[in-house]
């Protein structure tokens, strides 16, 4: 277990600078010099773009700008926006809260409908709901999530009015944010309506969201299933005059959450990259959206720390799904 | 009356060539207290028969019968949840492969409890304490520590035993064992037949054993059917079977034996039972039969009396002349 532990340290160390350089060079790749940009449309004078040049340090080679990001990154300083002069570490820990609650609401809608749903469909092989899960799952993996998001802004914000169209919460309320979780600083507001609009502006983005995970374990649930189902041990569950729901949602569907948790953890990964879309199109306050505004700003801090932010994120996520995986799969627990 | 009383079962799977008929026209009765032991080659229908019965197969698989009773009651008209009142409570059933015919993600005491707790009014405590008596009852070593530990941390032999041990929970009246001990070392296999025999003596429940094994026969056997590509082609008790077989398949089993059961192998016959796509026409043993004439090649045999062993033949063998029927 030690070793596991190790070798999945330095995996991650390694994993760690390699996004920090990826997430660098990434930006620098985009045409356009972020001191213009800065400068607007008014332009500036030539000493005026050299002095700044001189105090971002771009006058320095390349090698030794990234040397001081990383000595930088590795003692916790991210360095600050060129917009809003604030640290990266700031802006991002007030804008993740909005990220994470929507990315939590999909992930946990995901798996909610997705996992009896591949497990209904696996027992109900070649019927008719088995069809028609397995057809859909294949539209929702495919669907364009920007036309998916308008569809559903033009059907149940415009031409039905029940939900708004974006932010996250209404313009009525008012109160402090202490958790940064709209559902729970909503209800610790104590004002009447904040936690139904709180609820009205997630459901959208989550659903957006949600459709390319639910997909992918809707399908790998069924599969999971199918093969668990034919094995002798389904067989002997059978033998014991167990009932069916007993056999399908215990003996068979905790063999089969095995690839599936694999699934969910891979599925995070996608889930943030689909969250800087559903942010975008939803205005919705997360990193997400504050990421694709900082690229159009060629705000290099911003972008670069985003990412390894976000990259940190989901490494931690896989260490916990690597985890979960020894939790529920005794063969990997109780190996010595 | 017979404990368990299937006549003429026949089981058809669909399959991507057409339909397959892997069992055909079989009869099997066991009574009470006594051993039954079911023989032939792999694929001769032997596991297919017994998991029809127990309603166990696929739902590739179409299964028909005359007569298929229970202690008296129609297995076939059950409904799923009075079905689940005598699986696994009355008929319990192991398997070949002790390894893979137990969940990897429970312990082996929970599997077990889990039997008890289906069909006996138990509460957790005495789940417990009969899961340890259980335990103890199959032979496992320290079973305390056993109850918590996996599958996959307990060796072959145990794992038959935990299976054992989940079959004889609710004090079955029948017990159908396939092939309990095929996949185990030669030392454990004779462990395992001597607790099953055992535990069939103590409680005097019903035993079918399905085995390759001649040598096992002749030990703990009363009565012997032999199994041949879905048919049943003898049935005879175990003291005349050795001695007089009447089906010329039985009678090669018996003589492929390696000194007659002296030691322990299966038996060989030139050939190979026929499968789906080269079943012969007539008698389906024609092709590897040293008897075998025109009338066999074209013919399917009767089945004979219960004197002849019910010999699904149209030679019988060791008959006397005027005895013969045609
Ligand atoms: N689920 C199934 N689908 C199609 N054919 C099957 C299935 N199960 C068994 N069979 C076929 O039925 C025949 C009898 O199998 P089985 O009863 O397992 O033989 P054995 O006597 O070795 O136990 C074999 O030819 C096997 O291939
Ligand atoms: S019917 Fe003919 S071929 Fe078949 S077993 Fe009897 S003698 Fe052999
Ligand atoms: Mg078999």
């Amino acid at each position: 277990m030690l070793r596991f532990f190790i070798s999945r340290l330095s995996t991650f160390f390694v994993t760690f600078v390699g996004v920090t350089l990826i997430s660098f060079a990434f930006i620098r790749v985009i045409p356009g010099d972020p001191i213009i940009v800065m400068a607007g449309e008014r332009g500036m004078s030539q000493e005026r773009y050299e002095e700044l040049t001189r105090q971002y340090g771009f006058d320095q080679p390349v090698l030794t700008q990234f040397w001081d990001y990383l000595t930088g990154v590795l003692q916790g300083d991210l360095g600050q926006s060129f917009v809003t002069k604030k640290p990266v570490w700031d802006e991002f820990f007030a804008l993740f809260p909005a990220t994470l609650e929507l990315s939590l609401c999909a992930i946990i809608l995901a798996i909610a409908l997705g996992i009896p749903a591949g497990v209904i469909a696996a027992v109900n092989r070649g019927k008719f709901f088995d069809r028609a899960l397995m057809s859909s799952a294949l539209v929702g993996y495919s669907m364009p999530i920007f036309w998916w998001a308008l569809l559903l802004i033009i059907v149940f914000s415009g031409n039905l009015g029940w939900t708004p169209v974006s932010g996250r919460m209404g313009l009525l309320y008012y109160f402090p944010t202490p958790t940064g979780f709209m559902l729970i600083d909503s209800l610790l507001s104590g004002q009447s309506g904040a936690f139904v609009s709180a609820v009205q502006h997630l459901i959208l983005p989550t659903i957006v969201l949600a459709t390319i995970p639910l997909a992918v374990i809707a399908r790998q649930t069924r599969s999971a299933m199918l093969e668990v189902l034919s094995e002798d041990y389904i067989r002997t569950a059978r033998a014991k005059g167990l009932k069916p729901w007993r056999i399908n949602g215990l003996h068979a569907l905790r063999n089969a959450m095995i690839p599936v948790i694999t699934v969910i953890g891979l599925s995070v990964g996608t889930l943030l990259a689909g969250a800087i879309l559903t942010e975008t199109i939803f205005s919705w306050p997360g990193i997400g959206k504050w990421m694709v505004d900082s690229i159009f700003r060629r705000d290099y801090p911003v972008v670069q720390g985003g990412l390894l932010l976000v990259a940190v994120v989901v490494m931690i996520v896989n260490l916990i799904v690597d985890m979960l995986y020894g939790l529920i799969n005794p063969r990997i627990r109780t190996r010595k | 009356m017979a404990l368990l009383n299937i006549r003429n079962l026949s089981v058809e799977f669909a399959t991507g060539g057409g339909s397959f008929r892997a069992v055909d026209g079989v009869d099997v009765t066991v009574d009470g207290g006594e051993v039954l032991a079911i023989v032939g080659e792999s694929g001769s229908g032997k596991s297919v028969s017994m998991l029809a019965a127990m309603g166990l197969l696929p739902w590739t698989a179409t299964v028909t019968a005359d007569e298929l009773s229970f202690d008296g009651r129609d297995l076939r008209d059950l409904s799923a949840s009075a079905r689940r009142k005598v699986i696994g409570r009355e008929i319990s059933m192991i398997f070949q492969e002790p390894m893979s015919s137990l969940n990897p993600c429970f312990t082996v005491g929970f599997q077990i409890r889990e039997a008890l707790k289906q069909h006996l009014k138990l509460d957790s405590s005495a789940r417990k304490k009969r899961a340890l008596e259980l335990m103890e009852m199959v032979g496992i070593p320290a079973p305390e520590k056993r109850l918590t530990a996996f599958p996959h941390q307990l060796s072959g032999g145990m794992n038959q035993r935990v299976m054992i041990a989940m079959a004889i929970a609710c004090d079955p009246k029948l017990l159908i064992a396939d092939e309990p001990t095929t996949a185990l070392d030669v030392t454990i296999q004779a462990q395992i037949l001597d607790l099953l025999t055992g535990l069939q003596r103590d409680t005097g429940m019903g035993l079918i054993l399905i085995t390759h094994d001649m040598g096992v026969v002749a030990e703990t056997a009363h009565r012997v059917a032999v199994q041949y590509a879905g048919w049943k082609v003898e049935d005879q008790p175990v003291e005349t079977l050795f001695d007089t077989p009447h089906h010329p398949y039985t009678a090669a089993l018996l003589a492929a034996l390696p000194e007659r059961a002296t030691e322990r192998r299966l038996p060989t016959i030139p050939g190979v039972v026929p499968g789906q796509f080269d079943r012969p026409q007539g008698c389906l043993f024609s092709p590897r039969c040293a008897h075998a004439d025109d009338l066999c090649r074209s013919t399917v045999p009767p089945v004979q009396s219960a004197a002849l062993g019910r010999a699904r033949c149209h030679y019988p063998l060791s008959v006397p002349a005027k005895e013969k029927v045609q």
